[in-house]
């Protein structure tokens, strides 16, 4: 099938007004003749549910978590990108536009990413009118800050709670839609299966987390907003719960899944301290607006970091990168850490970080003014290390942090499956090869606000009078009878590994061969190691206790099984793509001086997979990026 | 910072599901390291039982950042442990000692029934939000940002309450069941903006009703705000207590409407 991306023709900055008049309307009276299934409450499902019901569409949403205000986006820190040149500073949509092109490596198309900096100033204003608590200037407006890849200020904040405050608007507008709107709210519900049934979505198969009960959901579309998948390495800055099933079990049901090895590595998080870690936590971009990173130059050199004078000191993103210094993309800092911690000069008790330091700013600026900006991540980072950052600098180091890739979507947003639309992180659509600093909150935002609910009804109009199909037809059972059958035999295996510890195994593999760097050598390795890890979980995983009351082993059972084939798509993927660009860096291709080199000629394209069996090489299909009004160069932040 | 490893005991209230009777379990936890969190130190514990043939012990969690509201159970009687300001996530084994015996238990509360273990059933507080924790503006047509001018005091104070992670420890604190701190942070967050104003009346009595339904009264106890993990100030109760009064006045009749 060929891939039809649907970008209109025209200007750059007439694309999206044309399209929202040529794409056919659904009459205000027959939206409630429609059921859309919402599967995910992030900032793009909740933003989503909510202008749908509002719309007058029938809407049902679907989450695993206890209230739709857990979604992971909530731990977003820094901030929200708009084009709003409130700060004079030239900023503009067209610069917006540029940067994400730019900062995506020239991977992105042209088109959708234009339309998501025309839409974020309309983001900021409906957030403000949701009763946003925004960052405010002395006299009341709104304030802005700088964040790494951008030379103006354009992030909006709420201290460091941007994504808590941004997805409670959201949860509030769905809470509302509940209460106003009708929206029928499915929490502690996990969506296991995408039906299809001629070639046409036709709803979802869900299991009730606290029951264990396997039930359909039929509607005319299905929008999956279901977030990245970063823990397929294991240990990364999401959420726990976060995972590829929803998206991967609609690869396995035909929708393509692109770029997947498009996966940023976040360059300010807290280092590991062993083992048994669970999770990594980030400490926000903003951070390296006032934070200089260093290592000491000596390699040997075990003084205390503020016993270490400045002439022993090497601010190497500073010395690297004049131009943008601390500031640089997130690729591109990750990748200069890892090259100094490689090198032997890291620091911190395993040797496995770099400083990043406030006394300069603490000086310039005065404590108070540090404080109001980053106390509460400064508290966190002592909660965690038990280490005072106002008093020695704190350590960092880059871990897994969001994936660019996702499902394939055309401008509309919709997959090849029809009726399957797909927003936020879980779609490929918006950040090209790297995403820039607070451009996932814009951009879960865009597409449940201001995208989807008028491109939804382009699909669904020619469909009025149709009903969905019936949850007693055999695609429905079938389906149901799979979800059970995969539960019943992962009970039933009570082998001797616990899910954890063959999730640990997967990760270990994915991070040492198609982590920050990346090699034919390493890719070849991964491939041929995950089958068998895969192998043992079928054989050996231990997963006690019973499917009709909650197992959260049983949960994780199922995401790590989807982790295991997607991981291999992803290194799969990666090796594919012989070139670097972005978060993907493969070692055979890099510059003299160790920067990511680009193969336009031959990989300007988006790799879209499609699934055929879990044992059988997945179909390539390319969609060709055109560059009609950027012309792509070497990234340079010199 | 000491890095040898510490054995704990704990004493974990075990029910597989609201229909049974529960219990408390005792495990015996050497090995634990200083720098792991609290939770770190049950997924310890549950590779050790799945080990033993025996079920892990449910808990929700998260982010693992504290900022999800996913986590909590009480831990020797408080609310989230004994660190002031810091969800049972942040809470790190550095703050406990070698040899300590430490109780855990769901929160307890009539508005929260229990799951399972640890696990509550907190959608009480949805239906609060429900009830008008919002501000009626549709997607689309809101005017620029900066035409709604916010002091910047305002907005802080906003912050401050806009900072409730939805947790309910306040909840699980609180010798009455009350849910004052909860819904008085989630409504004086919108009551305190010029955006929230149009509706604050009638927000104010169907969140404190519909909280009213599920939760006890406050009798000023203060335990709410000392379990906080976000330092939620009891100023905001005593904020929503006055709006409270005054919609009772204000939602009197208007000049040519009729009564309902």
């Amino acid at each position: 099938m060929a891939l039809e991306s649907k970008i209109p023709a025209g200007p750059l900055e007439e694309k999206w007004d044309n399209h929202k008049f040529d794409i056919k309307l659904v009459n205000p009276a027959n939206k409630r003749r429609f059921d859309i299934i919402v599967v995910g409450t992030g900032l793009a499902g909740a933003s989503a549910a909510a202008s749908l019901a509002e719309l007058g569409y029938n809407v049902k949403v679907v989450t695993f978590h206890d209230s739709p205000r857990r979604a992971h986006s909530i731990a977003a820190q820094g901030g929200i990108n708009a084009a709003k040149n409130y700060k004079n500073d030239g900023d503009s949509v067209y610069r917006l536009f540029y940067d994400t092109i730019k900062g995506g490596d020239y991977r992105a198309r042209e088109a959708n990413v234009y339309r998501l900096a025309q839409t974020s100033v309309d983001i900021i204003d409906q957030c403000v009118a949701q009763g946003v608590p925004f960052a405010r200037e002395y006299g009341g407006l709104l304030d802005n800050r700088s964040f790494g890849g951008a030379q103006v200020s354009r992030t909006f904040y709420a201290r460091g709670q941007t994504g808590q405050q941004l997805l409670l608007g959201a949860y509030q507008a769905l809470m509302r839609a509940v209460h106003s709107y009708g929206v029928q709210l499915y929490p502690r519900t996990e969506m296991l299966d995408v039906v299809v049934k001629d070639g046409k979505t036709a709803g979802i198969v869900c299991r009730d987390l606290n029951t264990g009960e396997v039930f359909s959901m039929a509607g005319h579309a299905v929008v999956l907003a279901t977030g990245g998948y970063g823990n397929a390495f294991y240990l990364s800055t999401n959420a726990k719960n976060s995972n590829v099933t929803a998206a991967w079990r609609a690869a396995k049901k035909g929708a393509y899944f692109a770029n997947p090895c498009y996966t940023q590595i976040h360059p300010t998080c807290i280092p590991a301290s062993d083992e048994f870690q669970s999770k990594l936590t980030l400490m926000s971009e903003s951070l390296r607006n006032d934070g200089r990173v260093w290592i000491p130059k000596r390699m040997d050199d075990t003084r205390s970091a503020d016993q270490i004078p400045e002439a022993d000191r090497d601010y190497f993103l500073e010395r690297r990168y004049p131009a943008f210094g601390n500031l640089v993309p997130r690729d591109v800092a990750s990748r200069a850490i890892k090259h100094e911690v490689d090198a032997g000069r890291g620091v911190g008790p395993l040797k496995n970080g770099a400083y990043l330091d406030f006394t300069e700013s603490t000086e310039r600026l005065g404590h108070a003014v540090i404080e109001e900006r980053y106390g509460n991540l400064f508290e966190m980072y002592e909660r965690i290390t038990g280490e005072d950052p106002y008093k020695l600098p704190m350590r960092i180091y880059p871990a897994v942090h969001y994936t660019m890739g996702g499902l394939w979507v055309d401008y509309n947003l919709m997959s090849n499956l029809p009726g399957l639309f797909v927003l936020g992180e879980a779609n490929f659509s918006d950040h090209g090869a790297n995403r820039l600093g607070a451009s996932a909150l814009m951009q879960g935002l865009a597409d449940g606000y201001f995208v989807l609910p008028y491109t939804i009804g382009d699909y669904l109009a020619p469909l009025l009078g149709t009903k969905p199909l019936s949850i007693d037809d055999p695609a429905f059972t079938e389906s149901e009878h799979s979800v059970e059958e995969q539960t019943r035999r992962m009970l039933s295996i009570k082998g001797t590994k616990t899910v954890d510890e063959i999730h640990r195994a997967l990760g270990h593999v994915l991070w040492d061969n198609c982590g920050m760097a990346r090699s034919e050598q390493t890719l070849n390795k991964a491939l041929a190691e995950i089958p068998a890890i895969r192998e043992e979980f079928w054989k050996n995983v231990c997963v006690l206790g019973e499917n009709e009351s909650r197992n959260q082993a049983l949960e994780k059972a199922g995401r790590v099984a989807d982790f295991l084939e997607f991981g291999e798509l992803m290194v799969l993927d990666a090796l594919k793509r012989n070139e670097s660009c972005g978060g993907h860096f493969r070692e055979e291709y890099q510059t003299e001086d160790g920067e990511a080199l680009r193969d336009d000629e031959n990989y300007a394209y988006v790799a879209a997979w499609e699934f055929k069996g879990t044992d059988t090489e997945p179909v390539l299909h390319k969609e060709q990026l055109n560059f009609e009004f950027v012309h792509p160069s070497t990234r340079s932040y010199k | 910072m000491s890095n040898a490893a510490m054995r704990i005991t704990l004493n974990v209230w075990r029910q597989p599901s609201p229909e049974v009777d529960g219990k408390f379990e005792t495990y015996d936890v050497p090995g634990v390291s200083p720098d792991m969190s609290f939770l770190e130190m049950l997924d310890l514990l549950n590779e050790r039982l799945m080990h033993d043939g025996k079920e892990p012990i449910a808990f929700d969690h998260d982010c693992r950042e504290g900022i999800c509201g996913s986590c909590g159970f009480m831990i020797n009687g408080q609310a989230h442990g004994p660190e002031r300001a810091t969800a049972t996530c942040q809470l790190h084994m550095r703050k406990f000692h070698d040899g300590d015996h430490l109780t855990l238990e769901p929160w307890r509360a009539a508005g929260f029934p229990l799951v399972k273990d640890l696990i509550v059933d907190r959608s009480t507080f949805d239906r609060i939000i429900e009830a008008g924790g919002y501000v009626s503006v549709g997607t689309g047509g809101a005017p620029d940002g900066n035409l709604i001018p916010v002091p910047k005091p305002v907005a802080d104070a906003a912050m401050d309450a806009a900072a409730c992670i939805g947790c309910g420890a306040c909840v699980a604190a609180c010798p009455n069941g009350a849910a004052q701190l909860f819904t008085s942070a989630k409504l004086e967050h919108l009551n305190l903006l010029p955006q929230g104003q149009a509706e604050r009346w009638d927000r104010t009595i169907n969140m404190v009703e519909t909280m009213e339904d599920y939760f006890g009264s406050c009798t000023n106890h203060q335990e709410c705000e000392a379990a906080c993990p976000k330092s939620i100030s009891i100023d905001f109760i005593a904020l929503m207590n006055k709006d409270y009064a005054k919609a009772q006045l204000k939602q009197r009749r208007l000049v040519g409407q009729s009564f309902p």
